[in-house]
């Protein structure tokens, strides 16, 4: 184009197969999951993901606010998915958008699909992610801590729930695409897998996909939840068997007003 | 929720079975939701669900078969009432005819006035309990709605007045009850401190300014060591040597003064209602 201010496109698939950070197709980002990092919380987790960094807290299940949510046959699950202001290059404008709005709502209705609600009538189950960092797939990275928190919480489920982002780049498709790819690329599918059943519970996509190339894409995102899966149970694991097994409240004290 | 041949296993568990010897090799095993167990024949019990003949655990927890059923004991998630529990409750809300108060429980429990030793008239609940009080309740029952009812008729129930409160997880509290009471005595005795304990994981405590402290990190090392043998008397070294202990909450766990005390073993020494809901030990996979 030539315009002022247009960055260059990168070469995002090299001769090699490789990907912009040297990353084969079929290959995940670095993945780093903490259960349980916050005291004040019911359950809580810490996830890195190549470069984002996303926080994710759960509380319930507790009274509904406000009150005419409130569900007589079962738990109503809420959630509040929020970018820092420092989260991007460029400050992002704080408080909710029209983005942010809906990635909060395909979060809350995948979950409010694997979690047993009937078991807590006339509650709530309150989801907050707060993305720290961003790189491209956050709703994924959100959806992955949210998952781990509502475990960490006690909460009662079908199933963790991994999340990943198949694209197409360069007229290839790739697994967890990173911001140039995303910017660049010509097409972003994230996607929720319930290991259990198999079942997709959040399926979006942006961009451009052939028929032949979206079946390509939701088995490349299958393998790659699996493997978000394994980390997810670790992390699980890690924070029982370190003999810390001080859970949610922790050592939490409050002064009594008189 | 879309599957058509889930079904859930609703109600209690039969908590009288009992079965020793399935319980101890499996008792700690930690499960995750949506980890397929190994069901042998058995039933889908609290904390489990069944799928097309399968059953997969939906809470993260503790693995107990438990004939006729397969089971997993929580070991996070909120406060879950039960009939004749005595409960530390702060108000939230103040109505006509009753308060509400958060138990920790997934709802407020409503304490009506007919609830309480006052004579109160409408409108006046304000001059007796405003929000954020403290006060100990016992659970009446659990209503079919979900409705918590609470009592403050009772020996030991009653608004709390000054002091400080502690919380720590409900499966906690039988290892700070101890067995008859007797680690709640002996804390109590050493430190000039006045305790009371709620079956939710509240504590109340008030006396001299040491001795909170020192109750404090007594219950953390209650918490962290909770699981492990010779507790008693570690907890018994600890407060006798209290000064060199950790002060804060943040403090590196306290290993020192009763590290060569420790030595006598003694049996478990809780065993409250709930001495099932057993902590993994570091073993735990």
């Amino acid at each position: 184009m030539g315009s002022v201010g247009a960055k260059e496109i990168p070469e995002l698939i090299g001769a090699d197969g490789r990907r912009i950070d040297g990353r084969r197709p079929d290959e995940l980002r670095p993945i780093r999951i903490v259960a349980g990092p916050l005291h004040r919380a019911d359950g809580s987790a810490f996830v890195e993901w190549g470069d984002n960094k996303v926080m994710a807290a759960v509380y319930g299940p507790r009274e509904v606010h406000p009150r005419h949510l409130q569900q007589n046959t079962k738990a109503i699950v809420q959630c509040k998915y929020n970018m820092a202001a420092f989260s991007v290059d460029e400050r992002k404008r704080p408080g909710l958008d029209r983005r942010s709005q809906e990635i909060s709502k395909v979060i809350a209705e995948a979950f409010e699909s694997v979690v047993f609600s009937e078991e807590y009538p006339r509650t709530s189950v309150d989801i907050y992610i707060e993305v720290l960092q961003a790189n491209a797939g956050t709703r994924c990275a959100g959806l992955v801590a949210a998952s781990v928190a509502l475990a960490d919480a006690g909460i009662p489920m079908v199933d963790l729930l991994p999340a990943v982002a198949v694209g197409k780049v360069a007229g290839r498709i790739v697994l967890d695409l990173k911001k140039e790819e995303d910017n660049y690329g010509e097409a972003d599918l994230p996607m929720a897998l319930v290991p259990q059943s198999g079942r997709l519970v959040l399926l979006q996509m942006e961009g451009h996909m052939t028929r032949p190339e979206l079946g390509e894409a939701l088995d490349l995102g299958v393998i790659g939840c699996r493997k978000i899966y394994d980390v997810m149970k670790q992390a699980l694991r890690d924070r029982y068997a370190a003999g810390s097994v001080v859970s949610g409240a922790a050592f939490s004290a409050a002064g009594v007003a008189p | 929720m879309g599957n058509g041949h889930r079904s859930r296993h609703r109600g209690q568990g039969r908590e009288g079975a009992p079965s020793h010897s399935s319980r101890s090799d499996s008792a700690r095993t930690l499960v995750l939701p949506g980890e397929e167990l190994p069901s042998r024949g058995l039933g889908p019990g609290p904390g489990t669900y069944r799928v097309n003949g399968r059953i997969y655990a939906s809470v993260l927890g503790l693995l107990q078969t438990q004939p006729p059923s397969v089971r997993v004991a929580p070991l996070a998630g909120r406060y879950i009432p039960r009939a004749r529990d005595t409960v530390i409750g702060i108000v939230t809300d103040v109505q006509g005819t009753f308060w509400l108060l958060d138990i920790g429980a997934p709802r407020w429990a409503p304490l009506h006035m007919t609830g309480t030793p006052w004579k109160i008239d409408f409108g006046e609940t304000q001059q007796y309990l405003r929000v954020g009080d403290a006060v100990v309740v016992a659970v009446e029952q659990i209503e079919n709605t979900g409705r918590i009812g609470v009592t403050m008729i009772g020996d030991g129930l009653g608004k709390l007045e000054g002091g400080t409160l502690v919380s720590v997880s409900p499966a906690k509290i039988p290892r700070i009850i101890g067995k008859g009471g007797s680690m709640i005595q002996m804390i109590q005795k050493s430190t000039g401190c006045t305790l009371v304990v709620g079956q939710n994981g509240r504590i109340w405590l008030d006396g001299p300014d040491d001795g909170i402290v020192e109750v404090r990190s007594a219950i953390r090392l209650i918490e962290e060591e909770g699981h492990r043998r010779g507790l008693t008397e570690r907890v018994q070294a600890f407060l006798d040597h209290g000064s060199g202990a950790p002060r804060g909450p943040k403090g590196p766990p306290p290993t020192a003064p009763w590290a060569a005390t420790a030595e006598a073993p003694e049996p478990d020494p809780a065993e409250g209602p709930e001495s099932e809901y057993d902590f993994p030990e570091k073993d735990v996979n």
